[in-house]
């Protein structure tokens, strides 16, 4: 599905990820775990084209190089991102907030249905401005509106992040309903162990810009991530 | 009273034609953070257009259908200075973003080329533009007098911000540009083509200023800078409004405009304009964020 090739990512003139290699299997759950400052959201706005990269990086994406493309265009192939702290926009109602979902598609369509079977208490926010929902719904809203862009692989960074228990549950059941029910390959990046392992069909984790450790979620012992991740 | 009531007026045309000028730079000023010193040349391009379609009204067409010279000069103006503006945008302030020094010095410069240019083609003697016959005169009540060319020209931009406002609020195009400026990486992970909404927001915001010129055609003769005087206005009533803001920006021209007409009754234009810049010194010592501020709940 997503195939990343010796990337260097840039802030800047400073290098934070320096030949990066990861390969996203198509309709999987993966997940990139490490500690704060390793790279790990630098790697998602790589792929999705908001930070720059030296040009011997090679992003495949369906066979495709998308690497040189504009994040607008990598959005309409069908790579939707879920940003940390979610980047709901503010000002717009909820609403108006998922039918920008469906900017890829020219601004017209219906909204899948599967959504709101998701994520049920988005409608009765509707006409709410997104700026007053709270942390929780926030992170809902932001998955819909990337679903509704119909995209092939969904990149989600943090979503636990600053959520209560019970949400993160909800959240956990939606991402991996999304997976079966339609099969969309889904990049999760996290700091919050159990979710990952509960969650996820692969993980990767992410050590001074590269990756230092890879298997499948289900041979992997807990305790031994646990300590790869803290060394 | 009658003296009130046409002080009111007055201002309240000023006031539209600094609310013109406004909307493009509340745009580029306010949500680019680009400080665009040529939007006043906007303002005489469209002025000039004006002038241009009436002159090849009177030379190529009988005189008959003269008076409707006006009304093809106002889609001209705009047509004219939205092309512009796109060139203006693709080719200068697109290499600017987020530098607002650079960009108040590149942009006078274009500023000073365009005024050149203007006295280069028309000369250095201002030209005018005949107002149609249907707005010479006015309408009494009582002892209170409105010239037609000030009514037609508040009506035109009450027009022309019900456009902006459905363009902004009901088109799929304004709900690219509200994503754009609220927060422009996200923006272009919904599948923006943020560039594409930055020229076409720019050059929408240079036609109107285009039709501002056009009104300002009716009120006195044209020359290189006629731009000017509205531009210091219109910048005033930007940060006076609080810089993004559509409802902002149409109180700060109010307060601008109507508080400059008044101030130049009892005393002259030079006094008026020192009073202006007061009343705004004073204000943002009390308010530096202007008088709207966007609100919302803030989680990061």
């Amino acid at each position: 599905m997503l195939t990343i090739k010796s990337m260097d990512s840039y802030y800047g003139e400073s290098r934070v990820i320096e030949g990066l290699n990861l390969d996203i299997p198509d309709g999987k759950i993966v997940s990139l775990i490490g500690r704060n400052g390793v790279g790990k959201s630098t790697t998602l706005k790589s792929i999705m084209g908001l930070v720059k990269t030296s040009p011997t990086t090679s992003l495949l994406f369906n066979g495709k190089e998308i690497s040189k493309l504009p994040s607008y265009e990598r959005v309409r192939m069908g790579i939707g991102y879920v940003p940390q702290g979610r980047d709901i926009f503010q000002q717009m109602t909820v609403q108006e907030n998922w039918e920008l979902g469906l900017q890829p598609l020219g601004g017209k369509g219906n909204i899948p249905d599967y959504i709101f079977d998701l994520f049920p208490i988005l409608p009765k926010f509707a006409k709410r401005r997104g700026g007053d929902l709270s942390g929780g719904q926030q992170q809902q809203l932001a998955i819909a509106r990337a679903l509704v862009q119909n995209p092939k692989i969904l990149i989600l960074d943090e979503p636990t992040e600053g959520i209560q228990p019970s949400i993160i549950q909800d959240i956990g059941r939606a991402i991996r309903k999304i997976n079966e029910w339609k099969g969309i390959t889904i990049l999760l990046v996290e700091q919050y162990l159990d979710f990952v392992m509960e969650n996820s069909h692969y993980v990767n984790i992410m050590e001074k810009g590269n990756i230092i450790f890879h298997d499948q979620t289900s041979l992997c012992n807990k305790a031994e991530v646990q300590k790869l991740m803290t060394n | 009273m009658e003296q009130a009531v046409n002080i009111l007026f007055n201002g309240l045309s000023l006031s539209s034609i600094i609310l013109l000028t406004s909307l493009g730079l509340a745009i580029t000023f306010g949500v680019m953070r680009v400080i665009n010193m040529a939007h006043g040349e906007f303002v005489m391009i469209g002025a000039y257009t004006t002038y241009v379609v009436q002159q090849v009204f009177t030379q190529f067409l009988p005189s008959a259908i003269g008076s409707l010279y006006y009304f093809v000069s106002i889609f001209a103006a705009f047509g004219v200075a939205f092309l512009l503006g796109s060139l203006l945008e693709k080719f200068v302030i697109s290499r600017l973003y987020g530098r607002e020094i650079d960009s108040l010095l590149a942009t006078w410069g274009i500023s000073l080329i365009l005024q050149q240019a203007a006295r280069s083609i028309f000369g250095t003697q201002g030209v005018n533009v005949n107002a149609p016959s249907f707005l010479s005169g006015g309408i009494s009540f009582g002892d209170c007098t409105f010239s037609y060319n000030r009514v037609f020209i508040i009506l035109l931009v009450s027009l022309c911000m019900v456009a902006v406002w459905f363009v902004m609020y009901k088109s799929n195009f304004g709900r690219q540009m509200r994503a754009v400026m609220q927060n422009r990486p996200m923006a272009q992970c919904m599948g923006i083509n943020s560039r594409r909404v930055d020229n076409l927001t720019f050059a929408m915001g240079s036609g109107f200023a285009g039709v501002a010129g056009c009104s300002v055609a009716l009120l006195g003769s044209i020359d290189s800078t006629v731009g000017q005087s509205y531009i210091v206005n219109s910048f005033m009533a930007v940060v006076l409004g609080g810089v993004g803001n559509l409802i902002g920006t149409v109180i700060g021209s109010g307060i601008i405009g109507i508080s400059s007409i008044f101030t130049e009754n009892y005393t002259s234009s030079t006094i008026a304009k020192a009073v202006v810049l007061l009343i705004v010194i004073v204000f943002l010592q009390k308010r530096p964020q202007g008088l709207f501020v966007i609100k919302s709940r803030n989680l990061d």
